[in-house]
C-alpha cells in the first residue's frame, strides 16, 4: 500500500481553457495604454503622476480593506489595479492628491469592497466614484478651469462645454480629425478617440469584453444624438461630436462593459447598452451636467438586474401553466 | 487540454476524437474484480462465497432471483469480496476473481431472443445497457437509438464498434427489435462513419463533430425531434439509448452464443496519445496502463471516463467497469484546478451553455445552497451534464461540481417530501 502513488482527485471537468481573471485584468491595462500614453505625452509629468497615484491609492485600498475584513488578498489579479487605472483616465492631469486618493476610496472600498469584492459590485466603482467627485469638487472637473495653464497647440476649452454654455456656434472650431486624434482638452486618458478605440477593438477580438455592450452604447449615443440634430441642427451638436468627445469612448470601451455591474444575456446587453447611450445625450443635451456619462450608466447598473431577468427559455424548461 | 484561442471572440468548440485507434488486444488478466451493485449483507444472503470456482460468462448474484448481477469475465476462483462505495454514494459488493488464464465457458445462457434474456445477461455487458425500461410497464419505449458517438473528448471506444463490428451491431440490432418489439431502432453516427452505418439495417442519423452534441440530451433534440423536459430522461419520452458497443456484444453474443467479457477502453497518456485497448471487463487499471506504457507520479490525476464528465479516482488497483469508456492520466501541471473566486458576471458560461441556462444566476443560488430556488427559477434540473461551463469559467468555479450537488441534494428533498407526504 505504500508504494501506491497518490493520485488527486477532484470532479469533472478536468480541462479547463485556461482563462484567468488577471490575464483578463492585465489585457485591460495593455488596452487602455494607447490613450494613457498619449495623455501622459500631452500633459506630461502630471498626467502620470495622476495615473500612477490612483493605481497605486486603489491598490493600497484594497489591500487595506482585505487586511480589515481578513479576506484572502487577491490584490496580483489586477482588478484594484484597473479600477485605478480607469479612475485615473478620466481625471483632469490637475487633479489634486486628495481628490484622487478620496476617488479611489470611494471606487474601491463604497464601490466594491462593502458589497464583497470582487464580482458582487452593483455599480461601476470608477464611475461611483467620478460621479460623487463630479458634484461634490465641480471645479477639480471644470476642464477650462483645470487646464487654463496649459496650451499644447489646439483649442484648450472642453467641447461639452463649450457646447452646453455657447451652443453649436461654439463648436465648430473643433474638427473631426481634432477629436479622434486626440487634440483636445479633457481628462488624462480619455481624449484620444483612436487609441481608445484600438483598445476597445482588441478588447473585443480577444473576448475580454462584451462587444454586444459596447457597440449598442455607442449606437445608442449616436442615434439619439442624431435625432437631437435632425430635429434641430441649430441647437443640437451631430453624432460625431457626441461619439468623440467627453467620455463617451472610454465609456463605450472600458466602463459600460464591466463585468458584474452589466448584463451577461444576450437582449439585456443590448438594451442596456442602448439606454446608457440614450441616457448620455439626454443629459448632455437637456440635463445640467456636461458629460452625462457618470450618470446615465450608473442609472443603467441600478437596472441591471431587471433587465438580465430577459432571458432565453432554458431548453427542457417545463412551464406549468395553472 | 485545448486552451483558449488568441481571439477569444467565437466561443470555443470542443470536437470530438473522430478517429478510432487501432486496437490492442490486452491478454487475459491475472485478477479480475467485479462490482456488484447490491451491498454484502444488505439484499438477503450472498449465494456467493470466498473459494467458489466460477466460468467465464457466468452470472453471479446475491441470490438467483435477484435483479442485480455481474457477469464474470474470467475463468478462476474468488478470492476476496469486499464492501465498496462509489463517488456518488452508490454501495457495491467488490467481488475479485483470481483467474486461471484458460477460459471455460458457462452455458446457462440460451439464444432465445426474449426480454427477459436480456435483463438477465446483458445488463452488465460492455457499454452497459440498461433493459430495465422495456420491462417497466410505465414507460413505453417507441424508438431505441443505438448512439455510435462517445460520450466525451478524445474517447473513441463506441466509434471503434461502428468502424469495425458493423455485422455485429446489425445481428444486434435485429437481436434488439425482436426482443424489445420497438419498431424504430435509429443509429446516430458521426459523417465518416455513414457507409459503416449503412450496413447496420437501422435508421442512419449524424451528429455533428462538436462537443456536446454526442450526448443522450442533444440527441434527442436534434436527431429525434424531442426536447426531454428537465428532470427526466429519454426513458420517459420513450426513447431508449443503447452504445454501439452495446449493441455489438448483443449481437456477437447471439451470433456465436457466447456472451462478451471485453470492453474497449480508450487510453489517453499525459502527452494526450490516445490508445485503444480491449481487455477483460473488471481488469485492474493497473495492468491497463503498465500495457499502454503510462506510468503515474504523485498528484497525478486518473480519471475514468474522459476530460468533460469522466470521474478522478484514487487507486489502479480499481478495475474497468463495464461503462468504462476511458481512462485518461493527467499530469498535475496539466490538470484543471478550481478556485474559491467568485462569480464575476462575465457571461462566458451562458454563451457556451448548450442549453441556454442563466449559470451565473445559478452558481449564485447553488453557492447559496438554495437547491429548490435554483430548480425552480434557474433552471437547475435542465442542466445535461456536459461540464463546458466550468471549463469556460474565468473565476475557475466548479460550477458541474455545484451543479452535480445541487441535483443530488434536489432528489434528497424530493425523496424526504415523497416520504412524509
Amino acid at each position: 500500500m505504500n508504494n501506491e502513488k497518490k493520485l488527486v482527485v477532484a470532479h469533472a471537468p478536468y480541462w479547463h481553457d485556461g482563462s484567468k481573471i488577471s490575464t483578463k485584468n492585465y489585457n485591460i491595462i495593455i488596452a487602455a495604454l494607447p490613450a494613457v500614453l498619449m495623455g501622459i505625452s500631452q500633459y506630461g509629468a502630471p498626467a502620470l503622476a495622476v495615473i500612477a497615484f490612483a493605481m497605486a491609492c486603489a491598490m493600497i485600498w484594497e489591500v487595506i480593506m482585505n487586511l480589515v475584513l481578513r479576506r484572502p488578498i487577491p490584490i496580483g489579479d489586477g482588478s484594484a489595479a484597473v479600477t485605478g487605472l480607469l479612475l485615473g483616465m478620466l481625471m483632469p492631469a490637475t487633479a489634486p492628491w486628495w481628490v484622487i486618493a478620496l476617488g479611489t476610496f470611494i471606487a474601491i472600498i463604497v464601490g466594491k469592497q462593502i458589497f464583497g469584492g470582487i464580482g458582487f459590485n452593483p455599480l461601476n466603482p470608477p464611475l461611483l466614484a467620478l460621479a460623487m467627485l463630479v458634484i461634490s469638487f465641480k471645479g477639480v472637473f471644470d476642464f477650462n478651469v483645470a487646464l487654463r495653464h496649459y496650451d499644447l497647440g489646439f483649442v484648450m476649452t472642453y467641447p461639452l462645454a463649450d457646447l452646453k454654455y455657447f451652443g453649436t456656434e461654439a463648436i465648430a472650431k473643433f474638427s473631426l480629425g481634432d477629436l479622434i486624434m486626440g487634440r483636445q482638452a479633457g481628462a488624462v486618458g480619455s481624449t484620444f478617440g483612436l487609441g481608445l478605440i484600438v483598445g476597445g477593438l482588441y478588447l473585443m477580438l480577444r473576448g475580454y469584453t462584451r462587444w454586444e455592450i459596447s457597440l449598442s452604447f455607442l449606437a445608442g449615443v449616436f442615434i439619439t444624438a442624431l435625432l437631437f440634430n435632425l430635429s434641430d441642427p441649430a441647437k443640437y451638436a451631430g453624432p460625431f461630436f457626441h461619439l468623440f468627445t467627453g467620455y463617451t469612448l472610454i465609456a463605450a470601451f472600458f466602463l459600460v462593459p464591466e463585468d458584474s455591474s452589466s448584463p451577461a444575456n444576450f437582449i439585456p446587453m443590448l438594451i442596456f447598452g442602448a439606454l446608457a447611450g440614450l441616457g448620455t445625450v439626454l443629459i448632455r443635451n437637456v440635463g445640467v451636467y456636461v458629460d452625462g456619462i457618470p450618470f446615465s450608466i450608473l442609472l443603467m447598473n441600478l437596472a441591471n438586474p431587471l433587465f438580465d431577468r430577459i432571458r432565453p427559455k432554458a431548453i427542457g424548461k417545463v412551464v406549468e401553466n395553472a | 487540454m485545448i486552451k483558449r484561442s488568441f481571439l477569444g471572440l467565437a466561443k470555443p468548440r470542443l470536437q470530438y476524437n473522430l478517429v478510432p485507434d487501432p486496437i490492442q488486444e490486452l491478454p487475459i488478466p491475472g485478477t479480475v474484480t467485479l462490482l456488484l451493485k447490491e451491498p454484502q449483507n444488505g439484499g438477503g444472503a450472498t449465494a456467493l462465497k470466498v473459494g467458489d470456482a466460477v466460468k467465464t460468462a457466468q452470472r453471479l448474484a446475491a441470490s438467483p432471483d435477484s435483479a442485480e448481477y455481474v457477469i464474470s469475465s474470467v475463468t478462476g476462483t474468488v478470492s476476496a469480496m469486499a464492501p465498496y462505495i462509489d463517488a456518488y454514494g452508490q454501495k457495491y459488493t467488490a467481488i475479485t476473481i483470481q483467474a486461471s488464464g484458460q477460459d471455460d465457458w458457462d452455458d446457462e445462457f440460451k439464444k432465445e431472443q426474449t426480454i427477459d434474456t436480456a435483463l438477465k445477461f446483458f445488463e452488465y455487458a460492455p457499454g452497459s445497457p440498461s433493459f430495465k425500461p422495456f420491462a417497466d410497464p410505465e414507460k413505453s419505449i417507441r424508438t431505441i437509438v443505438v448512439n455510435g458517438m462517445d460520450q466525451d473528448l478524445l474517447l473513441t471506444a463506441n466509434q471503434y464498434a461502428v468502424q469495425n463490428e458493423a455485422a455485429e451491431i446489425k445481428s444486434g440490432v435485429q437481436a434488439l427489435r425482436k426482443m424489445t418489439g420497438v419498431d424504430r431502432i435509429v443509429i446516430t453516427v458521426p459523417d465518416i462513419l455513414v457507409q459503416q452505418a449503412n450496413t447496420t439495417g437501422a435508421e442512419v442519423k449524424t451528429v455533428s463533430a462538436t462537443y456536446p452534441d454526442g450526448l443522450p440530451h442533444m440527441i434527442m433534440k436534434e436527431v429525434v425531434g424531442q426536447v426531454v423536459p428537465g428532470g427526466n430522461t429519454p426513458e420517459d419520452q420513450g426513447v431508449s439509448f443503447i452504445s454501439a458497443e452495446a449493441a455489438a456484444a448483443l449481437g456477437a453474443a447471439f451470433e456465436t452464443g457466447q456472451l462478451r467479457v471485453t470492453k474497449v477502453v480508450t487510453v489517453v497518456g499525459k502527452d494526450g496519445k490516445t490508445t485503444n485497448v480491449r481487455t477483460r471487463i473488471g481488469t485492474p487499471l493497473r495492468d491497463v496502463l503498465q500495457a499502454c506504457n503510462v506510468s503515474l507520479n504523485d498528484r497525478d490525476r486518473l480519471i475514468l471516463g474522459g476530460a468533460m464528465r469522466g470521474a478522478a479516482t484514487y487507486s489502479v488497483d480499481l478495475p474497468i467497469e463495464p461503462r468504462t469508456d476511458g481512462i485518461v492520466v493527467q499530469d498535475e501541471a496539466d490538470s484543471a484546478q478550481t478556485t474559491n473566486y467568485p462569480c464575476i458576471n462575465c457571461g462566458e458560461c451562458i454563451r457556451i451553455c448548450p442549453v441556454k441556462i442563466p449559470v451565473n444566476m445559478l452558481v449564485r443560488f447553488l453557492e447559496a445552497r438554495l437547491y429548490e430556488d435554483a430548480a425552480a427559477m434557474y433552471d437547475l434540473e435542465c442542466c445535461i451534464e456536459c461540464g463546458l461551463c466550468s471549463y469556460v469559467c474565468i473565476s475557475r468555479i466548479p460550477i458541474f461540481q455545484y451543479i452535480m450537488l445541487g441535483k443530488y441534494e434536489l432528489g434528497l428533498i424530493k425523496t424526504a417530501e415523497a416520504a412524509s407526504a
